[in-house]
């Protein structure tokens, strides 16, 4: 499989919101604007990245009894560094995502990547399985954002579309979040079928 | 009549899959029949308040007494982490009933960011030990209503004839969409609930 492949393979055939449904907690919870949505993907796409790379590298020596543990600790040192270059660079994002920038720990995706390929392809291979993947997630949330700034707040990324008067708060609140998920789900079906 | 407070805010008001949103994975999962979601529900009241105790206490008694808070996220996963096999390997000696029961779910839970979110939430909520047990245990319990209650919907679903686009998880996030847009009634509970008690 050629590296483009790999990259095209996470954003369409395998992408982690629409097709495998990994990672929900972040993608509902983090998307009430094209922005934080956006963030939140960039974030985990930065770990899946990291961690993709160094699980490889570490595949032959990991014995195989062990190695969820392994994994695990590998992705919540790559957390942590994240975290700590977040709060100290970029103080907006940390405001927004808060709680969630830890949990990307227990994000499924990246977990779910470490066992399905990284354990098994060359760290090159895994590199690029996480940007494709990380740009999917990326672009299932931004594109989940959009959809709800825009209903909720009548804006994409912050510049005003709509006037005041035509924004469904909903949209904005947890319900919002859920009902928009599956009529995008929905649409994704149709396209597919 | 804080503790009350507590309890009921974090049920009904701020219910932790219908509007914080922690713990979506099991909720979408194992919400397709009745019974596996009570088992579902069981092990993590039991694995969640355990697990807030000793975060609290490893917060407490090592991190912030060696000025290591920075390792928290490590820290807290490697516990939960631990403790969910421990509980395993214990109830499986202990009490082959109940890890008959709770068996298949338990190691589920590790990667439930339900119990990762509340450990860190009581920490970064400033609560005691005491506030931090009772929103533990009262956090499973909300989970425990909507993962039921969402079961209920899905078993009534199997039986209706859905549009085609709309099958699978579609309908699955409408519908939670629809139970999460019920308890946002519950919006404003706790405010009264604190004016009545005089807490404010």
């Amino acid at each position: 499989m050629s590296y483009f492949n790999i990259i095209r393979n996470g954003i369409i055939n395998e992408n982690p919101t629409f097709v495998l449904m990994l990672g929900m907690c972040p993608t509902l919870a983090t998307t009430t604007s094209a922005m934080n949505g956006m963030s939140m993907g960039l974030a985990t796409m930065a770990v899946l990245i990291c961690t993709n790379f160094v699980i490889s590298c570490l595949k032959t020596i990991t014995p195989d009894k062990v190695r969820i543990p392994v994994f695990i600790v590998v992705i919540a040192a790559f957390v942590t560094i994240l975290q700590m270059v977040i709060k100290a660079f970029l103080p907006d994002v940390d405001k927004a995502l808060g709680l969630f920038i830890p949990l990307i720990v227990v994000n499924c995706v990246i977990l779910g990547r470490a066992e399905a390929f990284a354990a098994k392809n060359s760290p090159v291979a895994a590199l690029f399985d996480g940007i494709g993947i990380g740009l999917g997630f990326t672009l299932g949330l931004t594109l989940l954002g959009i959809c709800r700034e825009v209903l909720g707040s009548g804006a994409i990324f912050g510049f005003t579309l709509l006037p005041e008067t035509y924004n469904i708060l909903l949209f904005v609140l947890p319900p919002g979040a859920f009902i928009t998920l599956g009529f995008l789900i929905a649409i994704v079906n149709k396209l597919k079928a | 009549m804080e503790y009350i407070l507590i309890f009921v805010s974090a049920i009904f008001v701020n219910n932790i899959v219908l509007s914080q949103f922690l713990g979506i994975c099991p909720f979408l999962g194992v919400s397709k029949k009745i019974d596996t979601s009570l088992g579902m529900s069981a092990a993590v009241a039991f694995v969640l308040t355990l697990a807030t105790i000793v975060t609290y206490l490893v917060q407490k008694f090592v991190l912030e007494a060696f000025g290591l808070q920075y390792l928290q996220t490590i820290a807290f996963i490697l516990v939960i982490a631990s403790l969910v096999q421990m509980v395993e390997i214990i109830l499986k000696k202990v009490s082959p009933a109940l890890y008959q029961a709770l068996g298949i779910f338990l190691p589920l839970i590790t990667t439930n960011c339900a119990v990762l979110g509340v450990a860190i939430l009581v920490i970064q909520k400033d609560f005691n030990l005491l506030q931090s047990v009772v929103y533990a245990f009262s956090t499973a319990i909300g989970f425990g209503l909507a993962l039921t209650v969402f079961a209920g919907m899905r078993e009534q679903l199997e039986l209706v004839k859905i549009p085609k686009g709309m099958q699978g998880m579609a309908i699955v996030m409408l519908s939670a969409g629809l139970l999460s847009l019920a308890f946002m009634g519950f919006s404003g509970v706790d405010g009264g609930l604190r004016t009545l008690f005089g807490l404010d």
